[in-house]
């Protein structure tokens, strides 16, 4: 198994920079993150992976949750297993949805800051609760909130201090797409002064729209790290495998196999399975051919579109 | 008040098991009341209740409930994470947790004791089962904390120490006795004020180290213990 890596540009290492070298963690038999070194930047990264790829483990580790079984994780150099000074520099939004409900949201924020122990404790969490967009819920408490005002809450718990790098586990599960398009765009803001962000998610779209560089997690494997573009273009351009039925399946299956985009052809009783070179031309030729035939499209079905098979692919690249 | 203290302690009287608090104390103070009342001789009801009763069930039970209420419900609930993303020494946090849970079983356990011990005989019973009390509740609270570290359900845990350790083994196998809380607080409770109701298996000596060494064990192992604290994956 080959791993594509492709190099990001790299910025001249400032502050808030996180850096696995050759991280393994294992419960017992069974292997989590296997063998991981990256290094993110100041800037947006996604964490990319399907369920279950070791995305957590990999953040728990960075947050100092979690000891690697091999090598080592840090940030600007200082470990942050059994270390809790990097709490100083670090923000850390777990996916479980877990707050102080009986607190309001302006006392959960203002604790944080005290728990930093920050010169201005209610200033700070009046500034982290703006930064969210929350100062109009901040007397309330906090398990009167729905989800999306519950994340933004955390994620300005998180914030308080300023932290220079702030680690979010899955932020965007089961936001409205209003909440999310928020959350998108604090974190752009938060990229672009400087922060280093690494949020996790299972959904490229998502990746697609905050982050400029990846990491790509597959089987506690990293799988690609880089440009987004280059490793979506990657993903694009594999074979594709379509169920296809038509008014006249032979007829369409003589046409197509003369297209290069198509790889290949199985006839069978209840349509074609049609193996595409190439996305991107095979869906613009197969409507023109069926128009030019008179052929009628049924069904045009991608049959390995699920995110793991994209995944795979680029583990087999 | 440190502020990891004051959450701890809104977490603990905002939940709806602070009211499990409530109802021993009163049984305990309640039946000595009701004895009392009818003129029945404390030699007759003061062991079952004070020992019985109040010294191997409500102690133990409230410092229990308190003792994992702190760290454990915390933890469970996740919300334990808030705490230990700050750059707080674990000392601190376990600290600050072990003062709220010791205090308030103190307190809950005490005044109850006290009311007790003085409905049974005379002040000086009841301020020596308030003095064991507040032993019993430091060295209980250090223990159900470091439970609450070293296992995911520490009130089963805590229970099985309570029932089976200090209760069954306690009374056919003398030598658990060194290492029960229990045996410590009836000592101590019997050396300030020697009645026939109170038994001491221990000497006083024994029972104080033994009680600080719970203590200072307990936090110190609680302290490593939080240090290596981990989250569990939750990649579903």
């Amino acid at each position: 198994m080959t791993t594509q890596t492709l190099q990001a540009e790299t910025k001249a290492p400032t502050s808030g920079v996180v850096e696995l070298s050759t991280v393994s963690r294992w419960y017992g038999n069974v292997v989590a993150v296997n063998d991981i070194s990256m290094t993110l930047n100041p800037g947006v990264t996604g964490l990319l992976g399907p369920n279950g790829a070791g995305k957590t483990t990999v953040l728990h580790m960075m947050a100092g949750f979690l000891a690697p079984s091999k090598g080592a994780v840090t940030i600007d150099g200082k470990p942050t297993w059994r270390n809790p000074a990097v709490y100083r520099d670090l923000g850390l939004v777990t996916e479980r949805e877990s707050v102080h409900g009986y607190l309001t949201a302006g006392q959960f924020v203002t604790a944080c800051a005290k728990m930093q122990k920050l010169p201005d404790p209610a200033a700070a969490a009046r500034r982290a609760l703006e930064q969210v967009e929350m100062t109009g819920a901040a007397d309330r408490r906090i398990e009167t909130f729905s989800k999306g005002m519950r994340q933004r809450t955390r994620v300005a718990a998180a914030l308080v201090h300023e932290p220079r790098v702030l680690l979010l586990d899955e932020p965007f599960n089961g936001m409205d797409p209003r909440q999310r398009m928020h959350m998108m765009e604090l974190l752009h803001r938060l990229g672009d002064n400087g922060h280093t962000i690494l949020f996790s998610s299972h959904i490229l779209e998502e990746v697609e729209q905050v982050a400029g560089l990846v990491q790509v997690i597959v089987a506690g494997r990293l799988a690609a790290s880089g440009d987004y573009r280059r490793i979506r273009r990657l993903m694009t351009n594999r074979p594709h495998v379509f169920a296809v039925r038509s008014s006249d399946d032979r007829r369409l299956a003589v046409a197509l196999i003369a297209e290069k985009s198509v790889a290949g052809i199985e006839i069978e009783a209840t349509g074609m399975t049609v193996r595409a070179a190439d996305y991107g031309n095979f869906t613009r030729v197969l409507p023109r051919i069926a128009l030019d035939q008179g052929i009628r499209l049924q069904q045009v079905v991608p049959s390995d579109e699920s995110l793991e098979s994209v995944f795979s692919y680029l583990l087999e690249g | 008040m440190s502020t990891v203290a004051l959450i701890t302690a809104r977490g603990l009287f905002g939940r709806r098991r602070a009211l499990l608090l409530l109802p021993l104390p009163l049984l305990l103070v309640g039946l000595a009341a009701i004895c009392r009342a009818y003129g029945v001789s404390p030699d007759m009801w003061g062991t079952a209740v004070i020992v019985g009763l109040g010294t191997s069930v409500v102690l133990p039970v409230v410092a229990l409930i308190v003792g994992t209420g702190v760290l454990g419900s915390e933890i469970d609930d996740g919300t334990i994470v808030h705490i230990l993303t700050k750059p707080l020494p674990r000392r601190d946090i376990i600290l600050a947790k072990y003062a709220v849970a010791a205090s308030v079983t103190a307190v809950t356990t005490a005044v109850p004791l006290y009311l007790t011990g003085l409905l049974a005989g005379s002040a000086k019973l009841g301020a020596a089962l308030a003095v064991a009390a507040v032993v019993g509740a430091l060295a209980y609270s250090a223990l159900f904390l470091l439970f609450s570290l070293v296992s995911r359900r520490p009130v089963l845990l805590g229970l099985v120490y309570i029932l089976v350790w200090e209760g069954l083994l306690g009374n056919f196998v003398s030598g658990t006795k060194i290492l029960s809380v229990g045996q410590y607080v009836a000592t101590i409770a019997d050396k300030m004020a020697p009645t026939t109701i109170i038994e001491s298996s221990v000497g006083l000596t024994t029972a104080l180290a033994m009680s600080a060494i719970f203590v200072v064990l307990g936090t110190i192992f609680a302290i490593n213990r939080l240090g290596s604290f981990s989250l569990a994956g939750e990649t579903s």
